[in-house]
C-alpha cells in the first residue's frame, strides 16, 4: 500500500471510530471500491481498535467494518470472505454491546456469492450457540431472520444437511417473539423448513409449538401504522405453516377442536378456515382419530351460529373434510373413514329432516348437502340415506310450509352436479320419484310451491338421465299451463327462469307444444263480444298475452327456437300496425323488449346472425308503412315515440352482434333507404319511390323521426364496417338535427351524427368537418332571437361527448362553448345538466356495446382539465347564476370512480357543501348522492368539516321535496358510520333533529328516518357498536 | 352467543318472512298523505333479533301482523307478542326491546304499549305490569347490562335485514 493511501484509510477509521463521524463509512466503501486499498488493509488499519480495551471502541471499530461491507460484499474474493467470516463468528462471543454490528456484518456476508463451502453451516452454528435471539432488539433479530432466510435461499442443501439442528436453531431464535413484522419473517422461514422438505427430526412438536401459540392471530394494526401490515397478513403467514405438512395433525387437530370453543367470532373463523386448508393435503389417517371431536365441534358451530361467515365456513370444513377421507385408499383391515364420519354426520342431522317446521331442518339439510357435494362416493351414501325418508314425507305430510321446505331440501340435494362424466348420477335410482313429486307439486295451487317446485325441476334438468323425453313433454305442458293460468308476478317469473333453463337442454318439446300454444293465445280474439267484455276481463286477456310474450322471448336461445318464435312475435308488431290486433300501446312495447331479449341472448352463430337479420328489414318496413300512413285514418302504435324508441335497441343489439359480411351489407340497404329512397330490399314493397326519410319538411315529423333507427344500425355496427356514402350522410343528418323542430328527430339526428364521428378515422377530414359543424353550431347559438338554439345546443352536446370519449383535441373547444353556456339566461339550465349526459353511459349511443371509442379514464381527465374552470366560473358568476355551476359539479363528480371522488374531495369540499345550501332541489339531490357514497368510507377532509357538513344535512331533511329528504337521511344515516370519536358529539343533536322526519307525511321519508334514528341511538351505547 | 352455552329452546318452530312491503303509485306521490298503517310498524319489529337465536322475532312468530294495532289520529300504538315457550325467560326482554325500537323510531306522539298475547305465557301478568311501567322501563335502560342486550337485538342484521 502507498503510504499516501495508508495515510487516507487511517484517517478514515480514526474520524469514524474515535471521531464518532458516521458518514465516513460512506467514504471508506467509496474508497475501497475505487481501489485505494482492500479489506483486508481495512481490517489491519482497523487492528488498535478492534483489540481496544473498551468494549465501545471495539464496537465502533466493527461497525465500520461492517457498514463498507454491507456496501461492497459483492467485491470480495472468497479467500477475503473466509477470513472475515472466521474474525465475525469469533466477534460473536464478544461483549454483548459490539453484538448487533456482528449480525449485521454477518448478514453482509451471507449475501457473498463467493460464500465458501461449509461456511453456512458454521454460521449458523455460531449464532445459534452464541446469541440468545430473544434478548436482542427488534432490528438484530429482523436481521438474524434475515441471515436464515438468505442462507436458505442460497445454500439450501446445506442447511438440510445440518439436520435437525437447524430446526432446532430456529425453533430456539424465535421462541418468544412478539413483533409482528418479525413474526412474518419468522412464519417465512418456517413455511420452508415445512414446505421445503427440512429434516424436523424429533423437533416437529417444538416447531408446531412455537408456531401454533400464535393461532388464531389476534392483532389490530396500531392507528396510522407505518409498515401496513393487517392481521389478514399474518393469518395467512400462519396458516400455510400450521397446514403445511400432517406431521402436525396430531397437535393441530385438537387445538382446532379447541380453539373452536372460542367466544371471538374472528378466532371462530380462523379455525375454521385453517382446519379447511388442512384437510386439503391431509390423509384420511391423520384426521381419523379426531372425527368425532371435529364433527361435534362443526356441528355446534352450524347448528347454533348467529353469523353466516361462521356458518359458511363450517360447511366449507364439512366439505372439505369429507372430500379429503374420500380420497383415501383402502387397507383391507382399515376402516373406511369416510364412512364413520357420514355416520357420525347421519346420525346428527337424518332426524331433523323429519321436522320441517323446525329451525334445525335447515342447518342440518345444509351440513348434509354439503358432504354429498363433496364426492361421488359421499353422495351416494347420503342419497340412499336421506332421500326415501324425504320423499315419503313429501308424498304424506298435508301442509303446504312443509310440503315447500321438504322440496327446497330435496332441491339442496339434486343441484350440486358432482359426478365424474362416466358416473352416473346418483339420484338416478331416485328418478321417478322426484319427478312425479315435481309434477304433483306444479299442480298445486300454491304459489311457494309452484315456485320451488319448478326450482327442483330446473336442477333435475341439469342433470344427465333424470328427465325422460315424456318428462320433459310433461313439464312443458305444466309451464304452458302456468304461463296461461297464473298470474301471481312471482311465479310468472319462475316460469320463465325455468321455460328458459330446459329450453336450452330441449328445444325440441318447446318447439312442438309450448310455442304454437301461446302463439294461439296471442292471437286469439278477445273472449265474447258485448257485456261480458268487461274491463278487467280485458285486462287480464291482456296480461296472459304479457306473459305469453315474455315467456317466447325467455325459452328463444337456441337457433330452431329463435326461428319458431321471432316470427310469432313480428306477427304480432304487423297486426298491431295494421289495427287487425287489439294490441295495446304497452303490448307492443313488450312486443319489442321480448325481441331485444332474444337478440341479446341468442347465441352468435351463423345460423341466428341469420334469422335474426331479416328481423331489420321487416322492423324498417313496418316503420316506414306505419310513417308514410301518417295520421290519416287508423293512427298505427308503430308511430308512438316509446314504440320506435323501444324497437332502437332490438336493431342495435342485433347490428352490434352482425359478422362483417352482413354487417356490411345491413349498413349499406339501411343508408340507401335513408339517403336515396331506396325501399327494394323491404318486404311486403309496396312503397312510393319518392321518399326523403332526413328531408326536413313541415309537419312531417313521422317520418324523420324514423331517424333514430337509423342510428341504431349505423352507429352500433363493429368499427370495420365501413358506411357508405359517409359524406354525404353527415351532411344530412346535421341539417335535420339543426332545422327539424320536432324534440325526437333532431335529437336523434344528433345523437347518430355524434356515434358516427366518434367512430371516423382521425385527420384533416374530421378534423375540418368538427370545424364546420362547430362553427354553425356557433352561429345558431349566438345569435339570440335563432329559432334553433335548442337544437344547436343539442348537437353541440352529442358531438362533445362523441369526441370527448375518444380524447379527440377538438373536444376542448366544444366542451368549452358548453360551459360558457353555463351563464346563458335561455340554455343555462340545460347546459348544466347535459354535463350529466356527457359524464354518464348512453344506453342507445357511444357506448361500448356500441364499439363506440370509448377510453377508459375519460371522465378523470375531463375532470382534472376542467374542475378549475368550473370553481372559476362559479365564483365569478353572479349570485344567481351560481346555481348552474354547482348542479355541472354535481353531475361530473358523481360520475367519478369512487376514488378519484376521495381523492378529489378535500378541494371541491367547500363547493360541495355550498351546493348542499343551494336552494335548487335537484342541485341539493344530485350533491347527497354523490356524498353519500363517499361517506361510506370517509377521507379525513371531511372529517374536519363535519360541523358544516351534520348542519346542512340535517337542515334538508324537512325539505319540500321528498327525494331530498329521503336522500339527505341516508347521508346522515351513513354518517353514524364515522369513526365513533368525532360524531358523539353530534348525537344528542342528530336524534333531536330526525324526531321530525320520524313524522313526515310520507311513508318512505319515515322509514329511512327511522333507520338513521336507530343508528345514530346505537352508537356510543353499550352493545351498539 | 357462546359457544357452549345451552339453549332453552334449541330447535323452535320457524315461520316464513314476509316480503318487503310492496311500493304503489301513491307512495311516489309528493301530495298523498301516507298513514302510519299496521303493516308499518309490523315492519320496524319484525327484523329484531331474537336474544337467544340468530332468528328474528317474525321468524319465530313472536310477532305477527295481526296482533299489531295502531291508530295514527289517536297516536296509540299497540303490540301483543307470542313468546316461543310459556316459560321462555326472555319475554320481558323481548318486549322491552319492541318498546324500545318503537319509542326510538316513531313520533313522540304516539303512546306505545307492548305486551304478551293473552295466554301465552306463565308469568303474563307480572311481565305485562313491567312493560308498562314507565319508571321501571327508565330504570332497566339506565342498566347498561340491559341495554347492552336490548340494542344487541336491535343491531341491524343482514340477514333479518
Amino acid at each position: 500500500m502507498m503510504a499516501a493511501d495508508s495515510a487516507l484509510l487511517l484517517g478514515l477509521v480514526e474520524e469514524f471510530v474515535l471521531g464518532q463521524q458516521d458518514r465516513k463509512a460512506v467514504d471508506t466503501a467509496t474508497e475501497l471500491k475505487a481501489g485505494q486499498f482492500t479489506i483486508l488493509q481495512l481490517v489491519e488499519a482497523l487492528g488498535l481498535h478492534l483489540t481496544s480495551s473498551q468494549p465501545q471502541t471495539r464496537g465502533r471499530g466493527v461497525q465500520l467494518l461492517s457498514n463498507v461491507l454491507q456496501e461492497c460484499y459483492g467485491d470480495l474474493t472468497e479467500r477475503e470472505v473466509k477470513v472475515l467470516i472466521v474474525f465475525y463468528e469469533n466477534r460473536l462471543k464478544d461483549h454483548y454491546v459490539i453484538t448487533p454490528h456482528v449480525i449485521q456484518g454477518l448478514k453482509a456476508l451471507t449475501k457473498c456469492s463467493v460464500l465458501p463451502p461449509g461456511s453456512a453451516v458454521s454460521i449458523l452454528k455460531s449464532l445459534f450457540q452464541d446469541i440468545h435471539v430473544q434478548s436482542l432488539m427488534l432490528a438484530e433479530r429482523s436481521c438474524v431472520y434475515n441471515i436464515l432466510i438468505q442462507l436458505m435461499e442460497s445454500r439450501e442443501s446445506e442447511l438440510k444437511g445440518l439436520g435437525a439442528d437447524f430446526v432446532f436453531g430456529f425453533v430456539q431464535s424465535v421462541d418468544g417473539e412478539r413483533d409482528p413484522r418479525n413474526l412474518l419473517l419468522a412464519f417465512h422461514i418456517a413455511r420452508k423448513i415445512v414446505h421445503e422438505g427440512y429434516d424436523l427430526g424429533k423437533f416437529t412438536e417444538e416447531l408446531f409449538e412455537v408456531t401454533s401459540c400464535y393461532f388464531p392471530i389476534d392483532f389490530s394494526p396500531p392507528a396510522n401504522d407505518p409498515h401496513g401490515i393487517t392481521q389478514e397478513e399474518l393469518v395467512l403467514a400462519l396458516r400455510v405453516v400450521l397446514t403445511g405438512t400432517p406431521r402436525f395433525a396430531e397437535f393441530l387437530l385438537p387445538l382446532i377442536i379447541e380453539k373452536l370453543d372460542s367466544d371471538v367470532q374472528s378466532a371462530k373463523l380462523d379455525s375454521l378456515q385453517t382446519l379447511t386448508a388442512c384437510a386439503s393435503v391431509y390423509e384420511h389417517k391423520d384426521l381419523a382419530q379426531f372425527l368425532p371431536g371435529l364433527w361435534a365441534s362443526l356441528r355446534r358451530e352450524v347448528f347454533q351460529t348467529a353469523s353466516e361467515r361462521v356458518e359458511s365456513a363450517g360447511l366449507a370444513a364439512v366439505g372439505t373434510l369429507t372430500a379429503c377421507l374420500s380420497r383415501s385408499v383402502l387397507n383391507s383391515d382399515s376402516e373406511d373413514s369416510l364412512n364413520v364420519f357420514l355416520e357420525l354426520v347421519l346420525k346428527d342431522c337424518q332426524h331433523h329432516l323429519c321436522e320441517p317446521d323446525l329451525k334445525l331442518v335447515w342447518p342440518s339439510a345444509k351440513l348434509l348437502q354439503a358432504t354429498s357435494t363433496a364426492s361421488y362416493r359421499a353422495s351416494h351414501r347420503v342419497a340412499a340415506a336421506v332421500l326415501p325418508s324425504l320423499i315419503e314425507q313429501y308424498n304424506s305430510r298435508t301442509q303446504c310450509a312443509q310440503r315447500r321446505t321438504l322440496l327446497e331440501v330435496l332441491q339442496g340435494f339434486v343441484h350440486p352436479v358432482t359426478s365424474s362424466e362416466e358416473d352416473e348420477s346418483v339420484l338416478l335410482d331416485f328418478r321417478q320419484s322426484l319427478c312425479s313429486i315435481v309434477f304433483s307439486a306444479l299442480s298445486e295451487s300454491n304459489a311457494d310451491l309452484q315456485i320451488t317446485s319448478m326450482r327442483l325441476l330446473t336442477a333435475l334438468g341439469q342433470q344427465t338421465g333424470l328427465l325422460l323425453e315424456s318428462d320433459v313433454e310433461l313439464a312443458v305442458d305444466h309451464l304452458t299451463r302456468l304461463i296461461l293460468e297464473e298470474g301471481d308476478p312471482k311465479v310468472s317469473l319462475a316460469v320463465v327462469e325455468c321455460a328458459g333453463a330446459l329450453a336450452r337442454l330441449h328445444p325440441a318439446a318447446f318447439i312442438s307444444k309450448m310455442v304454437p300454444r301461446l302463439k294461439e293465445e296471442i292471437f286469439s280474439e278477445p273472449m265474447a263480444q258485448g257485456d261480458s267484455a268487461t274491463p278487467s276481463r280485458e285486462h287480464s286477456q291482456q296480461a296472459v298475452r304479457q306473459r305469453c310474450v315474455a315467456a317466447l322471448a325467455a325459452v328463444s336461445s337456441r337457433p330452431s327456437l329463435v326461428q319458431e318464435s321471432t316470427p310469432v312475435l313480428l306477427q304480432v308488431l304487423t297486426s298491431a300496425h295494421t289495427g287487425t290486433g287489439a294490441f295495446s300501446l304497452e303490448e307492443v312495447i313488450s312486443v319489442c323488449h321480448s325481441l331485444q331479449k332474444i337478440a341479446e341472448q341468442a347465441q352468435d352463430t351463423e345460423e341466428t346472425g341469420g334469422v335474426f337479420h331479416d328481423v331489420i328489414p321487416r322492423l324498417l318496413g313496418l316503420a316506414l308503412q306505419a310513417a308514410l300512413q301518417g295520421s290519416s285514418g287508423h293512427c298505427s302504435p308503430i308511430l308512438e315515440e316509446t314504440v320506435l324508441s323501444a324497437m332502437v335497441p332490438i336493431i342495435s343489439t342485433t347490428c352490434a352482434r352482425l359478422q362483417s359480411r352482413l354487417a356490411g351489407q345491413t349498413a349499406s340497404l339501411a343508408v340507401s333507404l335513408f339517403l336515396d329512397g331506396d325501399v327494394s330490399f323491404l318486404p311486403e314493397n309496396a312503397f312510393p319511390t319518392q321518399i326523403q326519410l332526413l328531408k326536413v319538411r313541415f309537419q312531417c315529423w313521422s317520418q324523420s323521426q324514423m331517424v333514430c333507427l337509423l342510428m341504431g344500425c349505423v352507429c352500433w355496427l363493429p368499427r370495420t364496417v365501413e358506411v357508405p356514402q359517409m359524406d354525404r350522410l353527415l351532411l344530412e343528418l346535421e341539417e335535420l338535427s339543426c332545422t327539424c323542430d320536432h324534440p325526437l328527430s333532431y335529437t336523434s339526428a344528433a345523437k347518430c351524427y355524434a356515434g358516427l364521428v366518434n367512430k371516423s378515422p382521425a385527420g384533416e377530414v374530421l378534423d375540418s368537418l368538427i370545424d364546420r359543424t362547430l362553427k354553425r353550431i356557433s352561429t345558431e347559438l349566438d345569435s339570440a332571437s335563432s329559432p334553433v338554439r335548442t337544437q344547436a345546443f343539442t348537437l353541440l352536446l352529442w358531438v362533445s361527448k362523441a369526441l370527448l370519449l375518444r380524447y379527440h383535441p377538438l373536444s376542448t373547444a366544444l366542451t368549452d362553448k358548453l360551459f360558457s353556456l353555463l351563464s346563458d339566461p335561455e340554455l343555462g339550465w340545460l347546459a348544466a345538466d347535459g354535463f350529466s349526459l356527457l359524464m354518464s353511459d348512453s344506453p342507445d349511443v357511444l357506448n361500448r356495446g356500441s364499439h363506440a371509442d370509448v377510453r377508459i379514464m375519460y371522465r378523470q381527465r375531463f375532470f382534472t382539465e376542467n374542475s378549475a374552470k368550473l370553481v372559476e366560473g362559479f365564483n365569478a358568476a353572479v349570485q344567481e347564476k351560481k346555481s348552474g355551476y354547482l348542479k355541472a359539479l354535481s353531475h361530473i363528480v358523481n360520475n367519478l370512480p369512487r376514488q378519484v371522488q376521495l381523492t378529489e374531495l378535500p378541494a371541491l369540499l367547500p363547493l360541495l357543501l355550498e351546493a348542499l345550501s343551494c336552494p335548487d332541489q335537484g342541485v341539493q339531490v344530485s350533491t347527497l348522492s354523490c356524498l353519500q357514497p363517499v361517506l361510506l368510507d370517509p377521507p379525513s377532509a371531511l372529517i374536519t368539516q363535519l360541523e358544516v357538513l351534520v348542519g346542512r344535512t340535517l337542515a334538508l331533511t324537512t325539505s319540500p321535496t321528498m327525494k331530498v329528504r329521503i336522500a339527505s337521511l341516508r347521508c346522515i344515516h351513513a354518517l353514524s358510520r364515522f369513526p365513533e370519536h368525532e360524531i358523539m358529539p353530534f348525537r344528542a343533536r342528530v336524534l333531536r333533529a330526525l324526531a321530525a322526519p320520524l313524522d313526515d307525511h310520507k311513508r318512505v321519508v319515515r322509514s329511512e328516518a327511522a333507520v338513521a334514528r336507530n343508528e345514530w341511538f346505537l352508537l356510543g351505547s353499550p352493545g351498539g357498536r | 352467543m357462546s359457544g357452549g352455552a345451552r339453549l332453552e329452546n334449541a330447535n323452535p318452530l320457524i315461520f316464513q318472512r314476509t316480503g318487503e312491503r310492496l311500493q304503489t303509485a301513491n307512495d311516489e306521490d309528493e301530495d298523498v298523505a301516507d298513514p302510519i298503517d299496521d303493516r308499518e310498524i309490523f315492519d320496524l319489529i319484525r327484523s329484531i333479533n331474537d336474544p337467544e337465536h340468530p332468528l328474528s322475532l317474525e321468524e319465530l312468530n313472536v310477532v305477527e301482523q295481526v296482533r299489531v294495532r295502531v291508530d295514527d289520529q289517536e297516536n296509540i300504538v299497540g303490540v301483543e307478542f307470542t313468546p316461543t315457550i310459556p316459560h321462555c325467560s326472555m319475554a320481558t326482554l323481548i318486549g322491552l326491546s319492541i318498546k324500545v325500537k318503537l319509542l326510538r323510531s316513531l313520533p313522540e306522539r304516539f303512546k306505545i304499549d307492548a305486551h304478551i298475547t293473552p295466554g301465552t305465557h306463565a308469568s303474563e301478568d307480572a311481565v305485562n305490569k313491567q312493560l308498562a311501567d314507565k319508571e321501571r322501563v327508565a330504570a332497566a335502560l339506565e342498566n347498561s347490562q340491559l341495554l347492552e342486550v336490548v340494542n344487541q337485538c336491535l343491531i341491524s342484521n343482514a340477514r333479518t335485514g
